[in-house]
């Protein structure tokens, strides 16, 4: 696997969050680049680099940059997704503690492509440290007018402000994110049937990824065509891939699209821990169906590949399970956390949630009964496709590929062989 | 027991209002300050937070008690959150509650007889890659052993 850093690229420097540093190894270069553009060339460059949103879902941005509307009568806005909560998934954070101010010269670029004004960071509150990190190199950048009332001199009025969620995994979805950002409990929003801007508080908005952002100076800078000599032609560029689990080495390794599974984990990961056999990989985050160790030595790290697999790239954020793990521990473990993080809006996921939890609990101390591994698919696909927001059918996913790939271990449950 | 924010906060308050299109957008902010200050959010805090965003004061109310990380309890000094998510769990989080348990002599949800420590295990912190995680109050402690226990608590003490 070649070396492909360009979110990651000064994460090795010394105090590479501070603005001096940030500065010496080519911060905010891309801004005097991207004021000589016209907004619409800016969305175009995107469009061009194939760049696809980095918070799990993948959507192209550029067509979603152009969602938004260029002569809107009243204030436009930038949401930054730093809700980071996807089991599995610990990249945004390394992107605010070790290089924030690229993420601020992301969030420049994007807010005049797009003409807003006001962006606003959305982290999960759990990240403090980060937060306060990140509060410095914000107010670092007033300071030394980068933003504010003038951009970098450049007759563009750009505020940047933190707000601090509280604990609520479904604020990463983007609809409850805004909600949450106007003082609401975070509940999902029915979605339009065509495709439209987010609204906050009734004005058009932008909601991406902090990693989606800070890819963004990269491709203004160097063009299109540079980001997709990385990565394959539907998955172009690179993605914080991340490790955790049974791994020797767990961490963010970026690396291309397009790589493979096996090769990566065994590289950057340095291979299993304690030198035992792979079991599963959970492939991006939680909500992702898992891989059996069969799949995961066959497929590559691209949208397509997964897909192809029948589970999907997320968050890139991997979960490695050796040989001994037990997996119907491993989905109670995963149902308990969906139990608690349903925002209890849609009965099937605010009732389905906690009747597959009980269904795996009751099997694990011995007391299922035959029809339940049954029934965990049935409740399953009750769950699938009947509710406002797409968590329930990422559960539902999850039980189906747990349940079938590894139906024996359920079962084991029920002759007391465990 | 009254509630009321402190100068600070209020002038913080003003200064975000500017920030945003409504005042309404405020209630997390304000909950957040007034959890800072008294470690747990009122009903005085939820009564004083609304009165100043003009809105009623069970939607502030509906705000506090939907967030997991606001307290509406009281809290120890040290509140201790234990990551239990999959990542943690894999990589030794039994072990380490089972001794700060012995430790503290306490079990998840309790606070210890002074008042000094309160246990949680809580989903995803958002740090698998150094697993196994836990927060105290604000500050995260990651790839934990027993024996990092010892040292962490030593320091709270």
């Amino acid at each position: 696997m070649r070396e492909s850093k360009i979110v990651s690229r000064k994460f090795g420097h010394k105090e590479s969050h501070t603005l001096q540093v940030a500065r010496k190894h080519g911060g905010y270069s891309a801004i005097d680049a991207a004021f000589a553009l016209e907004a619409t060339e800016i969305i175009d460059i995107i469009k061009v680099s194939g760049l696809r949103g980095k918070g799990g879902g993948g959507a192209p941005v550029g067509n979603k940059w152009a969602l938004m509307p260029q002569d809107h009568d009243g204030p436009s806005y930038l949401a930054v997704n730093a809700d980071e909560s996807e089991p599995g998934t610990f990249k945004d954070r390394q992107i605010m503690a070790k290089d924030p101010h690229l993420l601020i010269e992301g969030i420049i670029i994007t807010c005049y492509a797009i003409g807003a004004h006001d962006a606003y960071i959305y982290i999960r509150g759990e990240y403090y440290q980060f937060q306060q990190i990140l509060q410095k190199a914000i107010d670092e950048a007033y300071a030394e007018g980068i933003i504010g009332e003038k951009v970098m001199g450049h007759d563009y009025r750009l505020d940047i402000t933190i707000h601090r969620g509280a604990g609520a995994y479904i604020c990463g979805e983007k609809s409850a994110l805004l909600e949450s950002m106007e003082g609401k409990r975070g509940h999902p929003r029915l979605k339009p049937q065509q495709k439209e801007p987010e609204w906050y508080f009734g004005n058009p908005t932008l909601v991406n990824n902090v990693e989606t952002i800070a890819t963004v100076p990269f491709i203004v800078k160097k063009g299109a065509k540079a980001y997709r000599l990385y990565g394959t032609d539907s998955s172009p560029g690179t993605l914080l891939f991340g490790l955790s689990g049974h791994v020797n080495r767990p961490g963010i390794y970026e690396a291309e699209f397009g790589v493979s599974m096996l090769e990566y984990i065994e590289q950057y990961g340095g291979g299993v821990k304690g030198g035992k056999r792979l079991k599963a990989v959970i492939p991006g985050g939680a909500s992702t169906p898992v891989l059996t160790a069969q799949e995961a030595s066959c497929v590559r790290l691209d949208y397509e590949d997964l897909r192809v697999m029948g589970s999907t790239l997320g968050t890139g954020g991997m979960i490695v399970m050796d040989e001994d793990t037990c997996m119907v521990s491993a989905l109670k473990n995963l149902l308990e956390f969906y139990h608690h993080e349903s925002c209890g809006q849609c009965t099937p996921c605010r009732e389905g949630t906690g009747w597959v939890d009980g269904i795996v609990e009751s099997l694990l101390k011995g007391e299922g009964t035959e029809e339940d591994v049954d029934r965990l698919l049935d409740v399953s696909q009750t769950m699938n496709g009947k509710t406002i927001c797409v968590f329930a059918p990422a559960v539902s996913g999850v039980i189906d590929s747990f349940v079938t790939k590894f139906r024996g271990e359920f079962e084991a449950y029920l002759k007391g062989a465990r | 027991m009254s509630f009321v924010f402190t100068d600070e906060n209020l002038k913080k308050i003003e200064a975000l209002k500017e920030r945003y299109p409504s005042p309404k957008a405020l209630s997390l902010p304000c909950l957040w300050m007034a959890q800072h200050q008294e470690s747990m959010v009122s009903m005085e805090a939820v009564e004083v937070i609304a009165e100043l965003l003009d809105t009623p004061p069970m939607e502030i109310y509906r705000v506090a008690t939907f967030y997991t990380m606001l307290n509406l309890e009281p809290v120890g000094k040290y509140h201790i959150q234990l990551c239990k998510t999959l990542s943690c769990a894999l990589c030794g989080k039994a072990e380490v509650l089972k001794h700060l348990q012995e430790r503290l002599d306490i079990v998840p949800g309790e606070s210890s007889a002074d008042g000094k420590f309160t246990l949680t295990q809580v989903e995803c912190l958002g740090s698998c890659g150094t697993a196994p995680v836990m927060q105290v109050n604000d500050v995260y402690y990651e790839e934990l052993t027993p024996e990092k226990i010892d040292e962490i608590l030593e320091t709270l003490r």
